[in-house]
């Protein structure tokens, strides 16, 4: 059919027979729809390829539209599905596009028996008010999931928005924030006439500006920059008061340097990494409202850690990373658990800082169990007094670390490596 | 197949699984479709997955089978312009000024223009990878490119929309043809979107137990079918259970050559236990399988083998 050279045959497009370049366009338009990118370059791309490739089976066209449309693994699934569903017969479009549009999303959603739709169904809700009081009602799925364990409650939060002077002060925090051990030498270099090292090629270069007559020492010192920062933050009920800071700290660190990842848990474990890009802070984080299902339930600290050695330490920890831990240590599962999960977290970063607020009260010692698993693997034990705001957080972190009187403090980054 | 003799590229999806299977690399219709695309829309091919999944090897597979010239960029934290694109050889370069001034060169232009000459350039891969002649463009592997940080992909980036690079002191140096770009990732960080736009994505999974059963058959001929099938069957079972590093298929074949290269013929529990640093790298992840888990899938692995036959 249209196999043959993929350029010439770009005029087929606008074939009225030639169906195909209308439906991929209208197939993007859906993924776009369900929270994919797809920008218009990659629909271009996709019909091209799929001319190139030809229409064989259907399997050739699902991998040709895939290889094309798809950049991240995560979406595999809602493009399975999405594909599924389109291609299956031409009047499911409509049916697919009206389950996709945030407006009318309930009585689809019934017939959801797999796995690849429910991040779909997901990834559509809109982030306004009023919807997001919708998707926190407990869908049929969702039942499923919450008979595992009946500690997890799944509730949504409305946080209060931003006033300008908060803001105002946020930022200011932030940029007298320094972070312990932040910075690391990378093997760039920069010219710096103090540098230690010389510079060959820039001798060079000005050698010549005299022709040659008379070529100088210039010097180079390495670069240093600060190492990628994740942040795990407890949002489970012992800690909900301070949610909304954390937000805020979070939003404002990402806007502030590079390579900032931000995760919270309670019971499970979520990213908000990409919702936390927003430039408006309460746009943020409305985001992160909806992204999050377990605000202020239970606590499960070792089985989210334990959910982050496993799928993405190896993602986000690379190149000399520094862990933020927020979180009060309460733990009231698996204590053992708990102890191997930090461990090996603590194997897999450069650093390892504890913020606790719970150190507020005086001569608060670490007595509960879940605490002192955490201790022995730790870096740096920070205390929060009081946390009421972005700045108090700030101080905290940027505070000269304490002296050892704290019972066991762990080795100072000792034969920590980096997982392959 | 020498390198000698640049092969034509393959022409449909059919092709590029004979092609990549002559070669030994039992891919499914999913990869060769991604690398059929990008061959023919030339459009570097941007491969990410755990690691041993057998990402590099369809690099070099391909310039193998293609009879092109593999060129591989190594990528680490720091790598930077000097090492990845060119480098002007100092020293030659000072003794071409010495000379030219003893010779009494007076004239700057000259003399600027014989020091920085081609003669004084050490080309490194990136700079190599543009100098394929067409029909014989090399592959180039960029191997994980996750190890080295944004300020070297934002510079990819340019070599990859256009396949030309600026030495200032030269000019612009352009690929007649552009080279087979092969992108790996280990996922240890997050490649930027804008990168990832440019190319043709694939996630290399793990093989079904089908084509691992394929794969290990073929890369390891000196173990018996017995013993290939149990190994295969073992390391599935590995796969599905919560382990901090899931053995690839690089490990699966390390695993079968060792056990025939000890003369096994079957699994047997102590060999297991024996040889699990093969497969496993991680001491928490050996020991758990040390405390009996190890036992029960071998177990299960043996009546599945016996049920089937």
């Amino acid at each position: 059919m249209m196999a043959g050279n993929g350029v010439e045959d770009h005029a087929a497009v606008a074939d009225p027979e030639g169906r195909i370049a209308d439906n991929i366009v209208y197939f993007a338009r859906a993924l776009r729809k369900a929270g994919l990118r797809v920008g218009p370059a990659a629909v271009t791309d996709a019909i091209q390829a799929v001319l190139v490739a030809g229409i064989g089976t259907r399997e050739d066209f699902y991998w040709t539209l895939h290889s094309v449309l798809i950049t991240r693994h995560e979406d595999h699934a809602v493009f399975d599905e999405a594909f599924r569903l389109f291609w299956r017969s031409r009047d499911l479009i409509e049916k697919m596009l009206a389950m996709l549009s945030p407006l009318a999303p309930a009585p689809l959603q019934k017939e959801k028996p797999r796995a690849g739709e429910t991040r779909a169904g997901q990834a559509l809700q809109s982030p306004n008010r009023e919807e997001r009081r919708q998707e926190m009602e407990p869908e049929l799925e969702m039942d499923a999931r919450l008979t595992l364990s009946s500690r997890e409650v799944l509730r949504g939060k409305d946080f209060a928005q931003m006033t300008a002077q908060e803001l105002a002060e946020a930022r200011k925090a932030i940029s007298s924030l320094i972070m312990p051990h932040d910075l690391v030498t990378t093997r760039r270099y920069r010219p710096d006439p103090k540098g230690r090292r010389v510079d060959p090629r820039a001798m060079m270069r000005f050698g010549l500006r005299t022709g040659g007559d008379l070529i100088l020492p210039r010097y180079k010192s390495p670069r240093r920059v600060h190492p990628p920062l994740v942040v795990l933050a407890d949002i489970s009920g012992s800690m909900s008061q301070y949610t909304r800071v954390f937000l805020h700290f979070l939003h404002a660190l990402t806007e502030s340097r590079r390579r900032v990842t931000s995760f919270v848990f309670g019971t499970r474990l979520t990213n908000l990494t990409r919702q936390l890009r927003h430039r408006d802070p309460d746009e943020a984080l409305a985001e992160c409202a909806a992204a999050v299902q377990d605000w202020s339930g239970g606590t499960r600290i070792g089985e989210a850690i334990g959910t982050f050695n496993r799928l993405w330490s190896r993602r986000v920890l690379g190149q000399g990373a520094v862990v933020l831990l927020i979180t009060d240590g309460l733990e009231r599962d698996n204590v053992e658990a708990l102890a191997q999960e930090m461990e090996r977290l603590h194997k897999s970063c450069r650093r390892l800082i504890w913020l606790n607020p719970l150190l507020r009260f005086e001569g608060f010692e670490p007595r509960a169990r879940g605490m002192r698993a955490m201790l022995p693997h730790v870096d740096e034990l920070r205390p929060v007094h009081s946390l009421d705001a972005l700045s108090d957080l700030c101080e905290a972190l940027s505070a000269a670390p304490r002296s050892r009187a704290r019972p066991p403090a762990a080795p100072e980054g000792l034969g920590k490596r980096l997982p392959a | 197949m020498s390198e000698s003799k640049p092969r034509a590229l393959p022409q449909s999806i059919d092709e590029t699984v004979t092609l990549l299977n002559e070669a030994d690399y039992v891919a499914d219709r999913s990869l060769a479709t991604v690398v059929f695309l990008s061959l023919k829309m030339q459009r570097p091919l941007f491969l990410e997955g755990e690691a041993g999944v057998g990402k590099t090897e369809i690099a070099k597979v391909l310039a193998q089978s293609l009879g092109r010239r593999l060129i591989r960029l190594q990528c680490y934290e720091g790598l930077d312009v000097s090492s990845a694109v060119y480098e002007w050889n100092y020293a030659g370069q000072m003794i071409e000024i010495r000379m030219e001034e003893a010779a009494g060169v007076a004239d700057r232009d000259v003399m600027e223009h014989n020091v920085f000459s081609e003669k004084y350039l050490i080309r490194r891969p990136v700079l190599e990878a543009l100098t394929g002649t067409p029909g014989a463009a090399p592959v180039f592997l960029i191997d994980e490119l996750d190890r080295t940080d944004e300020a070297f992909e934002a510079f990819l980036l340019e070599i990859l929309s256009d396949y030309q690079v600026t030495v200032p002191e030269l000019g612009t140096i352009r690929a007649e043809e552009p080279p087979i770009v092969i992108i790996t990732t280990n996922r240890t960080r997050e490649i930027h979107d804008a990168l990832k736009r440019r190319c043709l994505y694939h996630w290399v999974d793990y093989p079904d137990a089908e084509r691992e059963l394929e794969i290990v058959r073929r890369k390891v001929p000196q173990a018996n079918s017995r013993l290939s099938e149990e190994v295969v069957a073992y390391i599935q079972k590995l796969r599905g259970m919560e382990l901090f590093k899931v053995p690839g298929v690089a490990e699966s074949i390390d695993w079968a050559s060792a056990l025939a290269e000890l003369d096994k013929v079957a699994l047997d529990p102590e060999t297991v236990s024996d040889t699990l640093g093969v497969l496993l790298k991680y001491q928490d992840d050996i020991a758990r399988l040390r405390e009996g888990e190890s036992v029960r899938i071998l177990n299960e692995v043996k009546a599945d083998l016996a049920a089937a036959g």
